[in-house]
Order: structure tokens, then C-alpha cells, then sequence
């Protein structure tokens, strides 16, 4: 399907889709992008910058293609810089503080597990725009992937307190994770006609990746089953998230139109 | 004042833009340029980038609409897209060669089933310096996007890999 053919309605709903996997990839990065200057080595800290950069590079094509589907002319940058908390579709999790280096790899291998299989999916989707930035973001997620479930294996099955601060971690997060599997009213069209798939049903196999690596870090998944919601694709957020916009946008709303 | 030109024109033309990051080596080697389409007064050059987040692209446009202008072509186009993505893959023999002269190992062919790697990549990275497979990877991200660190046990030195994607 190209853009063209897309109905009001589905356009709407597709609007708002994209602002969730823009969202979600712009708030992680500008997260990870934190720690330029404060990795707890060298090679970290190019490392978290670089994973912050594909992040952003991702939400930019997101973000773009929102914008289109939108059709008012608002471009990626209007779209990053020049909304309002309320306006943000992420999910809860990508925005809560970057906290020790063991949260940030904790939060960086649940959520980027996560997104692997959400773009697996995408790349069949019906409409052409939006599979072709999902068979391109997925390679990249792959490594992000990697070097995240490295580092839980290694802090995890490391030291009394990696161990200990990284379990922590972990039993902290999880609550926020259910939220990623659920979807807003008007996806469901979007499910329909093969935009996106029911992500609901993907779970188990999320869980699948997760609990290989959890178990083989010698750390265990909490078993309270009791979940967060704040809602992100209603605009519902923590506080963290207007503080992390008004440092994001300051630059693009105190000098609007500005470049260099 | 128009010059006629052919695409095969063109695609010499670009084949002399380096790499901003890894000035060895041209962004037709590395594959970046898919396509270009020469009318009687335009040209149009079909880029995509490496990586989403590459912040290269910017300094690539520039270059190539340097080249362009240097062989008095003004009317041009440079269109960036994103399908079909890019794949290491298309990293040309000469690329490898070069990339392995500069320290940098050449990536392995993408394997079929992307689970296989999804977790961990075994595969040997050969030393470029001294072609040692007694190597280990020191970070999944080297000084750019697209490379990762490694350490050469037989030469004592470190390199980097460029990544397969």
C-alpha cells in the first residue's frame, strides 16, 4: 500500500502509530545520549553515544513518514521539537532517568529486545513506507540487542554487587513492561488491513529471548505480577518526561527556525 | 552552459567521492550510491545511508554535489532512500581490500538466518594487521556507527571490525 491510498481514517490511526515507535525511539536516545561524557569507561561511552545516534536516526524516519501520513506539513524536527508532553506517545519506560549504568543496560536490553520483534513484524507490513524503515531499523536493533544482553550477562553473573544492583534494576523495570504489549483503540483498523501486527500475541516470544538471557545471568525474573500504566499512548507520562523535553527543546523553541 | 553527460559519466564522477569517515575508500565502494538517472537536462543521484542515524549523509550530499558542480553539472538531484536497506553486503572487493589496508577488518557476508547471531556472533574476526583468528572483541561500538572494537592477541594491537548488517 502506498500513502496515497490510505483512507482518513487509517491515516489517523497511522498518524498516531508512528508517533508511538517515533516516541519511543527519541526519548530512549536522547536517555542513552545522557551519558555522553559519564560512560563508566571509554569504550561505553562511545558505545551508549552510538546506540543514542541510531536511536534518534530511527525516530527521524519515523517521525518523517508521521509527518507525511499526517499531511499538515509538519516536519520530523516540528514534530520532535515543537510538542508538548501531552502530545508524546511513548511508553512509560523509555523515559524514566537513565539511573546507574546497570539500569541503563537493563532498560536497553528489555526495551531493545522489544523493538527487534516489533520491526520482525513490520517489515511485512501492507504499507511500503513503513516496512522500509523496519527491514532497515531492525539490523541495527540486532546489535543493540547484543551489546545490551552482553552486558547483563556480564554484571549479572559478575561481581556480589553487579549482581545485586542489576537484579534491582531489573525488579524495577519490569513493571513497565507490560505496558509495551498492549495497544490504543485505533490500532486495531491498523491491525486489520496488515499495517501493524497484534503485538499482544508476540509476548511469549519476547519473553522467550528475555528469560534465556535473564536465566543464564544467574538473575530471576520478579514474580509479582503487579504492572504500571501510565498510559503513554494517551499522552498519560511520569513527571521525568516534561523535564527531559524542556532540556530537549529549549534550543529549537527559544530560537525557532534557527540552523547552522 | 549544458554538458552532455552519461550516467556511466556520472558514476566515474562519484566514484571519486571519498568516504568522509573512511577517506580510503568511495562511497561507490562502499555501495551507498544505488542509482543514477540521467535525462537531456538533468541528473539524478539515488543515495541511502549506511545506518539511520549515520551523520555522514549531510557531508556525502555535499561532496557529491561538489563533484557534480567541479564537471560543470548544475542541474542535479540527490534523492536519499531507505529500501531496498544496506547491507554490507554490497561493500565492493576493492572496498574490502582497502578497508583492510586502513586496520579495519572487512565484514563477514550477512548470514541467512538472523537469529543465529541475534544473541551472539561467533565468528572469527581475522587480525587486518597481521591475519591472526586469535582475536577478541573489545566493544560492539568502535569510533563510529558502523564499526566495533577488537584486540589482536597474536600482534598485541587493537582494530576494528567493520560491522556486517
Amino acid at each position: 500500500m502506498k500513502l496515497e491510498e490510505l483512507n482518513d481514517s487509517t491515516r489517523a490511526a497511522l498518524f498516531e502509530y508512528l508517533l508511538f515507535l517515533g516516541d519511543n525511539n527519541l526519548v530512549l536516545g536522547h536517555r542513552l545520549s545522557e551519558w555522553c561524557g559519564h560512560g563508566p569507561m571509554l569504550e561505553e561511552d562511545i558505545a551508549l553515544a552510538n546506540l543514542a545516534l541510531d536511536c534518534v536516526g530511527q525516530s527521524a524516519n519515523f517521525l518523517k513518514l508521521a509527518g507525511d501520513v499526517e499531511g499538515k506539513n509538519r516536519s520530523e524536527d516540528d514534530l520532535a521539537y515543537l510538542r508538548d508532553t501531552i502530545d508524546f506517545r511513548n511508553a512509560t519506560i523509555m523515559e524514566l532517568p537513565r539511573g546507574d549504568f546497570g539500569y541503563t543496560i537493563m532498560r536497553q536490553f528489555l526495551v531493545s529486545t522489544y523493538l527487534y520483534i516489533v520491526f520482525k513484524d513490520l517489515r511485512e507490513s501492507s504499507f511500503d513506507d513503513l516496512k522500509s524503515i523496519a527491514q532497515k531499523s531492525i539490523k541495527e536493533i540486532k546489535y543493540h540487542v547484543r551489546h545490551s544482553s552482553e552486558w547483563v550477562l556480564r554484571l549479572g553473573d559478575g561481581t556480589p554487587e553487579s549482581h545485586e544492583r542489576i537484579q534491582k534494576s531489573l525488579n524495577e523495570l519490569w513493571r513497565y513492561t507490560d505496558e509495551l504489549f498492549t495497544h490504543s483503540a485505533t490500532d486495531h483498523s491498523l491491525i486489520e488491513q496488515n499495517i501493524i501486527t497484534d503485538i499482544g500475541k508476540k509476548k511469549s516470544e519476547w519473553l522467550e529471548i528475555v528469560t534465556q538471557v535473564i536465566k543464564e545471568a544467574t538473575l530471576t525474573i520478579p514474580e509479582e505480577k503487579t504492572y504500571l500504566y501510565h498510559n503513554g499512548r494517551e499522552g498519560k507520562h511520569t513527571e521525568y518526561l516534561g523535564h527531559m523535553l524542556a532540556e530537549m527543546q529549549i534550543l529549537p523553541r527559544s530560537h525557532p527556525g534557527a540552523s547552522w | 552552459m549544458v554538458v552532455k553527460v552519461s550516467s556511466e559519466d556520472v558514476w566515474q564522477m562519484l566514484s571519486e567521492v571519498k568516504d568522509p569517515e573512511i577517506p580510503l575508500v568511495t562511497i561507490t565502494g562502499m555501495g551507498i550510491v544505488r542509482d543514477v538517472l540521467v535525462t537531456d537536462h538533468h541528473v539524478e543521484v539515488v543515495i541511502t545511508p549506511t545506518y539511520s542515524g549515520c551523520p555522514a549523509m549531510k557531508e556525502i550530499n555535499d561532496s557529491i554535489s561538489q563533484k557534480l558542480r567541479e564537471n560543470n553539472i548544475e542541474d542535479f538531484t540527490i534523492k536519499s532512500v531507505l529500501s531496498p536497506p544496506w547491507t554490507s553486503d554490497w561493500i565492493t572487493e576493492e572496498a574490502r581490500e582497502k578497508l583492510k589496508e586502513s586496520g579495519i577488518a572487512p565484514p563477514h557476508k550477512v548470514p541467512m538466518n538472523e537469529l543465529l547471531t541475534l544473541l551472539r556472533d561467533e565468528r572469527v574476526v581475522s587480525c587486518p594487521y597481521c591475519n591472526s583468528e586469535d582475536t577478541k572483541k573489545t566493544s560492539e561500538f568502535g569510533s563510529t556507527l558502523c564499526k566495533s572494537l577488537h584486540f589482536c592477541n597474536g600482534c598485541q594491537q587493537p582494530f576494528e571490525y567493520f560491522k556486517c548488517i
